[in-house]
């Protein structure tokens, strides 16, 4: 497994969503109905939507690396 | 105080084997909100000496904790019935919420982040303490009457009355109402007789209500806040809260899924394992605790369709129910209480007539139909993320949770419940909307339909509150101006913050009703604020024409 070049960590990205609740509520309602496989392909349509919202590709790398940090299931490093 | 082992007395009714007594206002069920409504009401015709009836089928307080987190609005209302201190000084007062992810800290919310209020965000106490200091002061009424051990078997809506069989241990009665208000809990027996519903959702999950005594601390000295953990490694995969009440008894909440036997997760060796786990994983202490009581329950966000029937009012549980993750079910009654007794009573002193009286009694209900929807959206959302119905919805909340511990957007979207805050009435009838030219330059917080804030204020150099100084002048409505008193005879009572008998030194009372600074010049405002202390109608130079045009909408005028 290859590893990750080292970088500076991801700034803390404050909120910019109007009502966190009522968007919270709409991505659930959308996946409504829909078996596991169905949701993850949903999912992935949807980030490749929202990555053409977004545009800026600097910005998508952020967000690609932000995504891949905060996850608890890191692949680990082989030590030499 | 035990207010557990406390008993009201049962007296034989009068009216037993007579014709029936017509009463012009009974309040049916004496939990908090019934207590709440009939002692407002109580306090509201007294001049008039209209007298209230308050029947309850119990002769004794809640059994349990029960509802504990009663919310500064709340606070604030208990205050103008009177009541309010005596339960600041006997809960534990509460701002800060702490969500944890497994055993990380994961972020903490202030629900009072700005100093300058009198009261809380919250305090804690047992649901009979509350209801005890309410007894009291309704005792203390000459012209409130409860009836204990009167349980209402029988209802007949007629054109003006509606007649009530009751059921006493000497056997049964009838009596009329003139308004009938049913405070009488989620399973309402007034509903039933009416045939009437409430519908919604029911949520498959169980939870645990365990109250423990501790003997020691579990936070810091001094500090009190509301815990709560996702996933927690003392009880993995489900989630925990965790309340400190007085005495030394902690409230905690375990969510144990729908797949468990709720008779075996009541018994005492099933809750001590879990409760040990909790102090020994959580807290990192081995303490003796002893069990005071426990529940476990289901729970359903549903509301009947209207709260209004005729002769009929409905109000807290037995009109509409939420899960417990944010304090709404008696915060939220008590705020129907609220709205219910200044309506009836002004109809009942005939201050409003005919269609006026009806349309000030429909607001009623559809200004608390539309305070429940938002009870039950925020409710029904919470309720969502702790008990994630799909793999799918567990997989967003997990990701959620991973996001919140390093970037504050995601902690946006974690929900443990969002805590009780009084609804706005947007859209009231009764509400006069601001005037457009200056529409934006008011503070939106404090738009028509909007509660009143508190503020500290000087009353001849002495410290005190603007809610204070409200509630002095008994629950009437009210004409605030910040500035001079206006020089025409203005129709209600004038509270004027003019820098002389009252003055406001911290600028916080204009910052909050007037939107700005000295510095800014937005300082003039005038707010008529209703008896219970919503906003009506404001301007920057009230007029006496506009004034008295908005008391008239106020109270249903067309």
């Amino acid at each position: 497994m290859h590893s990750p070049t080292p970088i500076a960590p991801i700034a803390p990205m404050a909120n910019q969503l109007a009502d966190p609740d009522a968007f919270y509520q709409a991505l659930l309602d959308t996946h409504q109905g829909l078996s596991l496989q169905q949701s993850h392909a949903l999912n992935a349509r949807l980030v490749l939507i929202l990555a053409n919202q977004v545009g800026d590709l600097n910005r998508l790398q952020t967000a690609l690396r932000a995504a891949r940090d905060s996850a608890d299931d890191q692949p680990t490093e082989d030590t030499p | 105080m035990d207010w557990q082992s406390v008993e009201f007395a049962y007296e034989r009714p009068a009216a037993l084997g007579g014709p029936p007594v017509l009463h012009p206002v009974v309040v049916v069920g004496a939990g908090p909100v019934g207590l709440a409504l009939a002692l407002d009401l109580a306090q509201r015709l007294q001049p008039a000496g209209q007298r209230v009836l308050l029947l309850d089928n119990d002769h004794r307080l809640s059994t349990g904790s029960r509802a504990i987190c009663f919310a500064k609005r709340t606070l604030e209302i208990f205050d103008r019935l009177g009541v309010g201190q005596p339960l600041v000084d006997a809960g534990v007062s509460w701002n800060v919420g702490r969500v944890f992810f497994g055993s990380e800290p994961v972020y903490a919310f202030d629900l009072l982040p700005e100093p300058g209020h009198q009261r809380p965000a919250f305090i804690n106490l047992q649901q009979y303490a509350v209801e005890g200091e309410l007894v009291q002061r309704a005792l203390a009424q000459a012209n409130l009457d409860i009836r204990w051990k009167h349980q209402v078997c029988g209802l007949t809506p007629l054109t003006d009355h509606v007649a009530l069989e009751v059921d006493t241990p000497d056997g049964r009665y009838t009596l009329h109402a003139q308004h009938l208000a049913a405070c009488d809990g989620s399973r309402s027996t007034l509903r039933s007789l009416m045939g009437l519903e409430t519908t919604g959702r029911v949520f498959q999950d169980r939870f645990l209500i365990a109250d423990v005594h501790i003997d020691g601390e579990l936070f810091e000295a001094g500090r009190s806040e509301r815990w709560f953990w996702f996933d927690p490694p003392f009880h993995p995969g489900q989630s925990v809260l965790l309340h400190r009440q007085p005495e030394g008894v902690w409230r905690i909440d375990f969510q144990l899924g729908w797949q468990t036997d709720p008779e075996a997760e009541k018994r005492p060796e099933a809750i001590i394992p879990r409760v040990q786990a909790l102090l020994r994983q959580g807290f990192g202490r081995d303490v003796p605790f002893r069990l005071v009581w426990a529940s476990v329950y289901t729970f359903a966000c549903q509301r009947m369709q209207r709260f209004r029937h005729g002769r009929v009012f409905f109000a807290g549980d037995a009109a509409h129910g939420v899960s417990p993750f944010g304090a709404r079910g008696a915060n939220s009654g008590v705020q129907d209480a609220d709205n219910l007794a200044w309506k009836l009573a002004a109809v009942l002193q005939d201050q409003v007539r005919g269609a006026q009286a009806e349309r000030l009694l429909d607001s009623y209900a559809s200004e608390r139909e539309f305070a429940a929807d938002e009870n039950l959206l925020n409710s029904t959302r919470a309720t969502d993320f702790i008990t994630p119905k799909s793999e799918i919805s567990r997989l967003f909340r997990a990701a959620t949770l991973q996001l919140a511990r390093q970037h504050p957007f995601a902690r946006r979207l974690v929900n443990s419940g969002r805590l009780s805050v009084p609804a706005t009435l947007d859209g009231s009838p009764l509400s006069t909307p601001d005037a457009e030219t200056d529409a934006e330059a008011w503070p939106a917080a404090l738009r028509p339909g909007a509660p009143a804030l508190d503020a500290p204020l000087l009353k001849n150099g002495q410290p005190t509150w603007l809610l204070q100084e409200l509630h002095a002048l008994a629950g009437t409505a009210v004409l605030l101006v910040i500035g001079p008193a206006p020089a025409w005879p203005c129709p209600v009572p004038v509270l004027a913050v003019d820098g002389d008998t009252l003055a406001d030194v911290q600028g916080l009372l204009a910052q909050r009703y007037a939107g700005g600074t000295q510095a800014t010049g937005q300082v003039g405002a005038a707010y008529l604020l209703r008896p219970d202390a919503h906003v009506a109608a404001r301007w920057r130079e009230p007029s006496a024409a506009a004034v008295q045009a908005a008391l008239q909408r106020m109270l249903g005028g067309d």
